[in-house]
Order: structure tokens, then C-alpha cells, then sequence
């Protein structure tokens, strides 16, 4: 699509160029407008930051990954979702081009994933480490270098990441010196330091304590504020909830489930609706929606309610307002987890 | 290209500045001097020490001025002394030691002794035994009455030394020696052997210490791993030259240094000056000896060894080693890094390691062979098959080898070092990213296959 306008846009403004070489000034400024407003629309970066289409990849007889399409918008924090052995690692390593796809194609800004995008794409594997007996320092510099930096550029960012994670003093020294959410924090800022379009996390939290978990989880908002484009891959579905604008659900070789995490928990929702109470209040269910469950909380009364017919919710909550006064009526939202149980459940 | 040699960079770099390199690229030349330097410096300190020996004779006089005086031990012979009472007083009376012989000693080799307060050294063992078995020789000829017998025995007494002459081609004669083609070809196989071994498995383990330590991935989301694998390949390689530049330099050093301190007066130092002039005279050195024979004959046998040295193919043999080693090195290095990259730990290595060790030694004991016989049809076909060639191929050229010989063993080597590169980066490539299942032969087999 991105391409498409591109392409058309061009086009105009050849044609606009050329009446005005023609010498016909009352286009010109038309031209201005009509340009500039091209201009944008040119430069602005498309929607899909990175695309993979049709992705099919196999391990001897063992398929890893079947057909598998992902689109993840600009500045998403888009979730990578899967059982163990999903294919999720495969399709990973295929948008690093560690490993190639069988069949299918890939797009980074619209245009075809290069050998030599790897210095756009920022990625931190779930199986990560750092050789032990070099200084961490050393090391920083290393992996900055190999992603194309230059060594005064490399040492002027790392200065700034380690003062920033606190991490400035270990510059020094060896990294089997270093308590393990230490290490994770120098891979985090090797991982970010060449400011990739694209960055590439998976499972980045392990290791961490909750404070310093809390730390990474700004820096990668930062990152994403600052147009960065993430694509996060945990089985922490609390932090899929919390980071995450997409996800896809991959299961077996096969996406399984894909869409907005909002979207896709008020589809799950299912007609349920959470219900609470001043005091001690009790309702029985009729014949437009059955109480699933009623439980007491600090003189408070929580009750999950799901509708069997067409039944309003200005109606429900007309019936339910006769039993006591009503705190807060929403309709109750499946954590990820739940879905995510669900759904792989129901395909076994 | 710029990323490789980042790489290499760090490959050297880090393993250059580890305390353990420091440690063994001093101290191996210092043992080196030693060993060349000790037997000499021993040698000279028997040499230093004069020593006066009393003779004593039971009853007779059998051997009165047989021992004759050397630069470092004076026999006087003492008729009518008693052993019993020198013993005590040998030492103040300033003797090293007593040689008791007993007339006996014609027909029991035993009935002889030195008595002494240290151990004497081998030198003047040998000297007196010497110098007695010649004498109870000459003396049981002497019962033979044969007439003229000095002149029977000095015409009787030969020296035997083959001089080797090797014709090439065009006729041209050179003087050789099959020893020093044998010491040449023996330590060019011999080194050619430890770099492919050494830094080959030095290869393996920075392969499985990348994997174990779960580094490569992050690495190869960066560079082709094939690029990884070429950059640590090269980085070890130029550690091991490094290493063994700086070897020799501190070796020859040393040597150098030690022996023209220590060893002022002694005949090398002599040799070392003579050498120019003897180069100078180099053409006419091949076929006259005349301008040899002005020198002491030690000298003389010193400048032709040297000739005989110079006389090697040098030019060959150097561009040939260069060749091999690189070729070897990485073919066996590439195989090295697919096994490491192929196992978890190091002691997994162990079942992948006999096929390739296999060919090493064998190359190694056909080359031993090739010294004994360097025109065996084993050695020929060894230095033709690429696994073994380069060894083997660098044992027989101190020998001569037929040029086409040689073109024809590069070449296939050449075909062989592309090929074998080519199925470990494949190998490799899948290798470093699987863990926690036992490879195999056929497994490694499959990932040959799976495309990029």
C-alpha cells in the first residue's frame, strides 16, 4: 500500500514538474502545496514497520513454522505469543536472519529484509550470554562495533546507557564478576545501543528483580516513545497486558489468534459483566443472564454476571439497581492468561 | 569485511593478553636455551676441572705410561705405594683420585677401580677405558708374534664417512646429506603437525565456549556466522604465529647471548667467525676440499653440514610450508569449529575428534616413514590425499620432488580446503544453535542439507 502511494505520488509530481518547466507560473504555486503535501505523505514511514508474509519453515520433517503472517504497526509493542516449541524462536530468528525461511517473504519499512538490515534490528535472544572472562567494558564495545558502530561513537553512547542504569561502575570489571540481573542490564543496553528501528526482545525480564524489572520496563517505553518499534516475546502474560498494543498467538507452526490486546480481550469477554456492591447484597440470575459467581470483600459485594439473551446493559443494571446501591458495572475482561489457556486448550 | 576483522580482532586480542600466553610464549624459549645451552655449559665445567690421578699397579708395571696426560687430567704413576695407605692421605697429597688396575685386568675386565670422593664424570671414564682396551689389545696381539704388527695396525685402522652426491635433472651435481634432509623434513613435519593440531583444537574450544556460554546468538544476529567462524579461524592462527615469532626471535636470542658470554672460548664461537669466509669460498667448497683442509677438521666437517644445509631447496620449502599451513590449518581448523559446534561441552568432542585425529597421525607416521624412504608409493599417495599432504608433502620436499608432484597435491589440496570450509560453515551454521541433543555423524549429515 505504503509503496502504492509512493509510487503514485511520484508520478504527480513529475507531471506537475514538468508544466512548470513549461513556464506556466499560475501552477506554481499549486505546486508548493500539492509537493509538500506529497512530501509527507512520501516521507512519512508506513504503517507496517515490519511485515512477514506467508512464512514457512521446516526442520527436516518437522514443521517450525506453517504459513505464518505477522504485521507489526510503527512504535508498537507488539506481543509474540506461544506455548513452548510454538515456532515463536524459529520466527525470531528468521526476522534476524540467523536463519533463512523456506518460503514467504520479509519487509522492514516497506522494502525487503537485507543482509544488511541486521544493523536496524536490535535483538536480545532468550538463550543470551556474555564470553565471562572479558571485561564488560571491552565486551559493550565489541557487540557496538559488530552492529556497525564506530568505536568513539560506541563509547560515547555506552557512557551514557551505563551512567543511565547505574551499571557505570562495572565497566571494569570481568563479567562472571557480575550477579546475573547485572549482566542482563549491560545485554540490554548492547542490545539498544545502535538505536535499532526494530528491537527485538525475548523474554527480557528473567533474571531481574521486580525493581529492576520495573527499570527495563521504562527504558522500553522510552524506546518505543522516542520511534522504536517492539516486538516482545514472553510467557508473562501480565506483561503482555501491561506493554503490549498487538499480539500474535502462535501455536503448533500456526498464528492462532492476532489483533489488539483490547480488541482481542473484549471479544473474549463473552457477555460477562462484573458487578459490585455497597454492603451484602445477594441477586439471583433469570432468564437474561445467569450469576457465575458472588463473593464478599470488605463490606463490598462482587458478582460476575453473563447474559443469555440480547438483554441491554441499561437493562441489566435497571434490574440489578433494585438489590442494593451499585458501586461500578464494566464488563469483566479475560486476562490474557485466560485466553491464552483457552485458546491453546481448545486446540488440543 | 569491516565486522571480520573486528572479530579477529578480539580473538587475538583477548587471547593474546591472557596470562597463560604471556607465561608460555617467555618461558618456553628460556627451556629452549636450556636445553641447548645446559649440555655444553656442563660439559665445560668438566672440562674446567684439572684433575691430577695417582696410578697404583699390584706388582707390576704392565701399564706404566699407557695413560697418557690430557688437557684435563694429569696420570702419575706411582710404583710401590700401597692403596691402603694413599686412601686416607690421596686428597691432601692433592689427587682427584686413585686408579687401582690389578694384572689381572688382562682377563677380567673388572679388576680395576677408580677411587675418588665425587663421581667422576663420563669423560675420563671413557678416556682411561680407552686407552686400557686399546693397550690389552695391542698387548694380546703382541702374543701372537706377528710380525710388523705397528704397521699392520696402522694400516688396519679405518674411518668410514659416505659422502652423498645427488644429481638432479640437468645434470648439475650437489653434495647432500641424508641426515640433514632427514632433521629438515623431520621438523618441518613435525611443526606442521603441532600448528594443525594445536590451534585446530584451540578453534574447537572458542567454538564450544561461544556456545556454552550462550553468547553466539546475540554474535550471529550481528554477522554472518560464517564470518564468525572465518574471524576466529584467522584471529588464532595470527596468535599462533605470534607466538612462534616470538619463540624463535627469544630463542636465537638467548642462545646468542649466553653463548657469547659463557661460552667465549669455546670452538663455536670460532665456527660462527669462520662461517663468512666459507660462504665466500661456497662454489669451490662443493667439489675441492682444499680451501677446508686449512681449517681444524672440525671446522671443516661444520662448513660442510653448512653447505649441505644450504643446499636444500630453501626457497621451495618456504613457499611450500606457507602454502600447506594456511591451506592445512584451515581445513582442519573448519573442521574443528563444525565439531565444536556441533557438541554442548568439550568432553562430548571425544567421539568426533577420532576420524579427524586419524589422518593427523597417520599423516604424521608416514611422514617418519618418508625419512626412512622417501620414494615409497605410501608417501607419494599420502602427499597427493589433502588430508595428509601437507604433512607429509613438507617431509619428502627436503628430498626432491618432482614439480608436477607438487602442482598436482596444491591443487587438489586447494579443491579439498574450498570444499571442507564450505560444508563446516554449513554445519556450523545449524550447530551453534542447537543445544541439549547428542549429535551424530548423520545428524551433522542433515544440517549439510537444510538451506540458509
Amino acid at each position: 500500500m505504503a509503496l502504492f502511494v509512493k509510487s503514485v505520488a511520484l508520478c504527480v509530481t513529475k507531471k506537475i514538474l514538468h508544466r512548470v518547466a513549461q513556464g506556466s507560473t499560475e501552477y506554481q504555486r499549486d505546486f508548493f502545496y500539492i509537493y509538500t503535501s506529497f512530501e509527507i505523505i512520501i516521507n512519512y514511514p508506513p504503517m507496517a514497520l515490519f511485515e512477514a508474509k506467508n512464512v514457512t519453515k521446516q526442520y527436516g520433517n518437522q514443521l517450525a513454522l506453517d504459513n505464518v503472517s505477522i504485521s507489526v504497526p510503527n512504535q508498537c509493542i507488539y506481543g509474540l505469543l506461544g506455548p513452548n516449541g510454538a515456532g515463536k524462536t524459529t520466527l525470531i530468528r528468521i526476522i534476524n536472519q540467523i536463519t533463512g525461511p523456506d518460503s514467504g517473504e520479509l519487509f522492514l519499512n516497506g522494502k525487503k529484509l537485507m543482509p544488511d538490515d541486521v544493523q536496524l534490528i536490535g535483538y536480545l535472544p532468550e538463550e543470551r550470554g556474555l564470553y565471562k572472562k572479558m571485561k564488560v567494558g571491552e565486551q559493550a564495545l565489541y557487540f557496538a562495533q559488530l552492529k556497525g558502530l564506530t568505536k568513539a561513537e560506541a563509547m560515547k553512547r555506552l557512557k551514557y546507557w551505563f551512567k543511565k542504569l547505574e551499571i557505570i561502575d562495572w565497566w571494569g570489571k570481568k563479567v562472571e564478576e557480575l550477579s546475573k540481573g547485572m549482566q542482563q542490564k549491560v545485554q540490554f543496553v548492547t542490545t539498544i545501543l545502535h538505536e535499532p528501528k526494530l528491537l527485538i526482545f525475548d523474554e527480557p525480564f528473567t533474571g531481574f528483580d521486580p525493581l529492576n524489572t520495573k527499570i527495563i520496563k521504562d527504558e522500553i517505553l522510552f524506546l518505543r516513545e522516542r520511534g522504536a518499534t517492539i516486538i516482545f516475546s514472553t510467557h508473562n502474560m501480565e506483561s503482555v497486558e501491561e506493554l503490549c498494543d498487538n499480539i500474535t498467538l502462535i501455536d503448533k507452526a500456526k498464528t492462532i489468534l492476532e489483533g489488539s490486546v483490547d480488541e482481542i480481550r473484549s471479544k473474549w469477554a463473552a457477555n460477562e459483566y462484573d458487578l459490585v456492591f455497597d454492603g451484602d447484597v445477594k441477586i439471583e440470575g433469570n432468564g437474561h443472564y445467569n450469576i457465575l459467581k458472588q463473593q464478599k470483600d470488605n463490606n463490598k459485594s462482587i458478582i460476575r454476571l453473563k447474559t443469555t439473551s440480547n438483554i441491554s446493559t441499561n437493562d441489566i443494571l435497571q434490574t440489578v439497581m433494585k438489590s442494593g446501591s451499585v458501586i461500578s458495572f464494566n464488563p469483566a475482561l479475560p486476562s490474557m492468561n485466560e485466553i491464552f489457556i483457552r485458546v491453546v486448550e481448545a486446540r488440543n | 569485511m569491516n565486522k571480520i576483522s573486528v572479530i579477529i580482532k578480539r580473538e587475538y586480542v583477548t587471547r593474546v593478553r591472557k596470562k597463560s600466553f604471556i607465561i608460555m610464549t617467555l618461558l618456553a624459549p628460556v627451556l629452549m636455551a636450556a636445553i641447548v645451552i645446559l649440555p655444553t655449559v656442563l660439559m665445560m665445567n668438566q672440562d674446567g676441572e684439572f684433575k691430577k690421578i695417582a696410578v697404583i699397579e699390584d706388582n707390576s708395571d704392565l701399564f706404566k705410561g699407557v695413560l697418557k696426560n690430557t688437557k684435563d687430567a694429569e696420570f702419575v704413576y706411582l710404583p710401590n705405594t700401597k692403596v691402603e695407605d694413599l686412601k686416607k692421605t690421596f686428597e691432601k697429597s692433592g689427587y682427584y683420585g686413585i686408579l687401582w688396575i690389578s694384572p689381572e685386568l688382562i682377563n677380567t675386565p673388572n679388576a680395576i677401580q677408580l677411587i675418588s670422593r665425587q663421581q667422576p664424570p663420563i669423560g675420563l671414564l671413557q678416556n682411561i677405558e680407552g686407552s686400557l682396551e686399546k693397550e690389552i689389545e695391542r698387548q694380546k696381539l703382541l702374543a701372537y708374534k706377528i710380525e710388523n704388527l705397528d704397521e699392520i695396525m696402522k694400516t688396519v685402522n679405518t674411518n668410514v664417512s659416505i659422502q652423498t652426491i645427488k644429481i638432479d635433472s640437468s645434470g648439475e651435481v650437489k653434495e647432500t646429506s641424508t641426515g640433514i634432509a632427514m632433521a629438515v623434513a623431520y621438523i618441518l613435519g613435525f611443526l606442521m603437525y603441532m600448528l594443525v593440531f594445536i590451534f585446530g583444537s584451540q578453534v574447537m574450544r572458542g567454538v564450544i565456549e561461544e556456545k556454552t556460554s550462550r553468547v553466539v546468538e546475540v554474535i550471529i544476529s550481528s554477522v554472518k556466522p560464517i564470518q564468525l567462524m572465518m574471524g576466529k579461524i584467522v584471529g588464532i592462527a595470527l596468535v599462533g604465529l605470534t607466538q612462534f615469532l616470538i619463540w624463535i626471535l627469544l630463542t636465537m636470542t638467548i642462545v646468542t647471548v649466553l653463548k657469547s658470554t659463557i661460552l667465549q672460548k669455546t670452538d663455536m664461537t670460532e665456527i660462527s667467525q669462520n662461517i663468512p669466509q666459507n660462504i665466500m669460498a661456497g662454489d669451490q667448497q662443493v667439489t675441492g676440499t682444499t680451501q677446508t683442509a686449512a681449517v681444524s677438521p672440525k671446522l671443516a666437517e661444520f662448513s660442510k653440514m653448512f653447505d649441505n644445509a644450504m643446499n636444500q631447496p630453501w626457497g621451495l620449502i618456504i613457499i611450500c610450508f606457507i602454502f600447506y599451513f594456511i591451506t592445512g590449518y584451515l581445513l582442519y581448523a573448519s573442521v574443528f569449529a563444525a565439531i565444536g559446534s556441533a557438541v554442548d561441552n568439550e568432553t562430548e568432542t571425544q567421539q568426533f575428534m577420532l576420524p579427524v585425529t586419524i589422518p593427523i597421525i597417520l599423516a604424521l607416521m608416514v611422514a617418519m616413514g618418508t625419512m626412512q624412504n622417501p620414494e615409497s608409493s605410501l608417501s607419494f599417495w599420502c602427499s597427493m590425499i589433502p588430508l595428509t599432504s601437507p604433512i607429509v608433502m613438507m617431509a619428502r620436499i627436503p628430498f626432491g620432488v618432482p614439480y608436477w608432484q607438487i602442482a598436482v597435491s596444491m591443487i587438489l589440496m586447494l579443491i579439498t580446503f574450498a570444499a571442507f570450509v564450505w560444508m563446516a560453515a554449513k554445519v556450523y551454521r545449524t550447530g551453534i544453535l542447537m543445544y541439549g541433543k547428542k549429535t551424530s555423524w548423520k545428524e551433522m549429515w542433515k544440517w549439510l542439507r537444510y538451506s540458509g
